[in-house]
């Protein structure tokens, strides 16, 4: 177990290197000098000279490289160019606000995901999984911008009950802790139900076909030969082993998750890192842009390293030496 | 490979029915928009004419600038279908030579191919989407290029699985013994093997090229005016959800309607080809 585990990390530490070198060649490669996306003809020279130095335009593309990894490695990722402060801060404060968001969306997601699963699974070709098939497939074709917009529509603009974006009232800072945390689940209400609504169906459909297997087996039959009560049945003996494969879609859901939050982010104007990705790029923050993708790449290859430790530990049978990672692993819905 | 001829298409597979009229129409309103729109999508209206409610002049209404929701409407379908079905395609080229080439060719060169989809798939997609076009400016080609290029890992992982399989078989080693190349085995004996898939992903992947690039226009990062795009088209009614709640309704409805035509088209084409039937979703 430890010689594998010593091999995976230094593999994920590999592949995050590879990743910010290919983040920083794409920006420093891309037709163009850098410098001329950023700065129009009434850009005086000394501005421009600062502006170099601020990206870390000066020496060779090789020493560039190097100065910038060795940031990086620091957690040291330059100044931004629009704010005026370290890359590092603003990208701190963002990281909250998206776990937060994104960690209350995976529960709502996974509460109905795991409600519609055995919905669908206990009455088959009833109206009821039919409607809630008709209602997921909706749901999931939806674009999440647009879904996020209607709910405002609904809730905020129409009939006022939920605030439109943000992630606390202006008058928050005069508010006593406790009215502050319910303030923020006020504004988290919304984001949350687009990111869950968007997300749940893939995840029912894949339990939905994990629970049909489990039902088949024989010792459901033998458990329900034994007079066990059929909600005990399905509850204790199906659900538990068909959500068992879903500690490793935990790891695997982060890029899906980093991805649907940047898009709620920008609807909700949530102080998260999707947000703050968006804003660098209209106004072509560089220092910015290359800093949270190399770290969202970062969580993603954490997260599926994660997921196969999770995987191994939930999975006994894995454990055995050169067994290797499972072959066909489904990843389930996205 | 046993494929069901396409003749027997169950009458009772509502799903594919469904799809078949959900992607016809979209293509029509994409082929014969002129046609078919009520008037010129980027015609200013006069000043009483803005931001008219529907109404049976303006079906669907007006936006701030008077021009008429429907017809615009009818002409975004065809950046949609454009991007949408021409990325994929991209993708799928790509993915399926890269597919082909790591099932076919040496160990290393499998190792090394498996290697650069893993690395491009450690990013999300939308933030390696957002890093490309952060580097140039919006156009239409650029949105399918780079949609395009991160679309087509998931593809090659599929095409790799596949190809492996259809390498074991005797057709196969039949093909070799009789002294055919390995491109030509490839070509004539591989290929032909792997359509199912490919058709089957390629389609259940046009909904999220769809989707991405209606966000990208959202952002005022893709398609750019005078081009009429749905992203684009919400985007202008973000500000003025009560006022003119038509002007960002109609084209998401377009948008979820025409990708659940996809899905719906992906999902009954896989009930039919797919050989494996796998279940869960494919999407990305």
């Amino acid at each position: 177990m430890l010689p594998w585990l010593a091999r995976r990390l230094f593999q994920s530490l590999l592949l995050i290197l590879v990743l910010a070198t290919v983040v920083f060649a794409v920006v420093r490669l891309a037709p163009g000098d850098p410098l001329n996306r950023m700065v129009d003809d009434e850009t005086g020279a000394a501005d421009q000279a600062l502006i170099r130095t601020r990206l870390g335009l000066e020496g060779s593309l090789v020493q560039q490289y190097g100065r910038w990894l060795r940031g990086v490695l620091q957690g040291d990722f330059g100044l931004s160019l629009r704010q005026q402060r370290p890359v590092a801060d603003i990208v701190a404060e963002a990281v909250g606000p998206t776990l937060l968001l994104t960690a209350s969306a995976y529960a709502l997601h996974l509460l109905l995901a795991v409600t519609a699963a055995l919905i669908m699974s206990t009455r088959p070709g009833r109206p009821a999984d039919h409607w809630l098939q008709g209602v997921g497939l909706a749901l999931y074709s939806v674009p999440g911008f647009w879904l996020g917009l209607m709910f405002i529509m609904l809730f905020s603009r129409y009939l006022g009950w939920l605030p439109a974006g943000g992630m606390a009232s202006p008058d928050a800072p005069f508010m006593g802790p406790g009215a502050r945390a319910l303030d923020v689940l006020h504004h988290l209400v919304l984001p949350m139900a687009t990111l869950a609504l968007g997300a749940f169906m893939g995840t029912a459909r894949y339990l939905r076909a994990a629970l049909d297997d489990i039902l088949a087996q024989d010792y459901i039959l033998a458990a329900r030969a034994r007079g066990i009560p059929e909600r005990r049945v399905l509850v204790h003996h199906a659900l538990r082993n068909a959500l068992l494969p879903l500690i490793t879609l935990l790891g695997l859901s982060v890029p899906f998750l980093l991805g649907g939050a940047l898009v709620v982010e920008v609807v909700f104007g949530w102080p998260g890192m999707g947000r703050v990705t968006i804003e660098a790029i209209w106004a072509r923050d560089y220092p910015v842009i290359m800093a949270t993708t190399v770290l969202t790449g970062a969580a993603v290859v954490l997260g599926s390293t994660l997921a196969d430790l999770l995987y191994r530990w939930a999975d006994p049978r894995l454990r055995l030496p050169d067994l290797g990672p499972a072959e066909g692993r489904s990843t389930g819905g996205r | 490979m046993a494929v069901e001829p396409v003749g027997s298409l169950n009458r009772t597979d509502g799903g594919l029915r469904t799809a078949l009229v959900l992607t016809t129409v979209g293509l029509a309103a994409a082929l014969l928009a002129p046609v078919l729109a009520p008037g010129d999508p980027s015609a200013l209206g006069e000043a009483g004419a803005r931001l008219a409610a529907p109404s049976s002049v303006h079906w669907l209404g007006t936006d701030p600038l008077g021009r008429d929701v429907l017809a615009r409407l009818i002409h975004g379908a065809r950046v949609s279908l454009l991007v949408g079905w021409v990325s994929v395609l991209a993708a799928m080229l790509c993915g399926t030579v890269v597919g082909m080439a790591a099932g076919l060719g040496p160990r290393r060169l499998d190792r090394a191919l498996m290697a650069l989809t893993d690395l491009f798939m450690s990013f999300p997609r939308i933030f390696l989407v957002l890093l490309l076009v952060s580097v140039s400016s919006p156009s239409l080609l650029l949105i399918m290029v780079v949609l395009g290029l991160t679309g087509w890992m998931s593809v090659a992982r599929l095409v790799r699985a596949e190809t492996l399989s259809l390498k074991q078989r005797d057709y196969i080693a039949a093909a070799r013994g009789l002294g055919l190349t390995p491109l030509q085995v490839a070509w004539r004996h591989i290929l032909p093997g792997l359509w199912p898939t490919i058709i089957v992903a390629a389609t259940l992947r046009v909904g999220g090229a769809i989707l991405t690039e209606s966000f990208l226009s959202y952002l005022g990062l893709g398609v750019q005016e005078p081009t009429v795009s749905w992203g684009g088209m919400i985007q202008m009614g973000r500000g003025i959800l009560l006022d003119g709640w038509w002007v960002a309704t109609f084209p998401g409805i377009a948008l979820a309607v025409t990708v659940i035509g996809y899905n719906l088209l992906g999902d009954g084409l896989r009930r039919r080809l797919d050989p494996r039937r796998q279940g869960g979703g494919q999407h990305d």
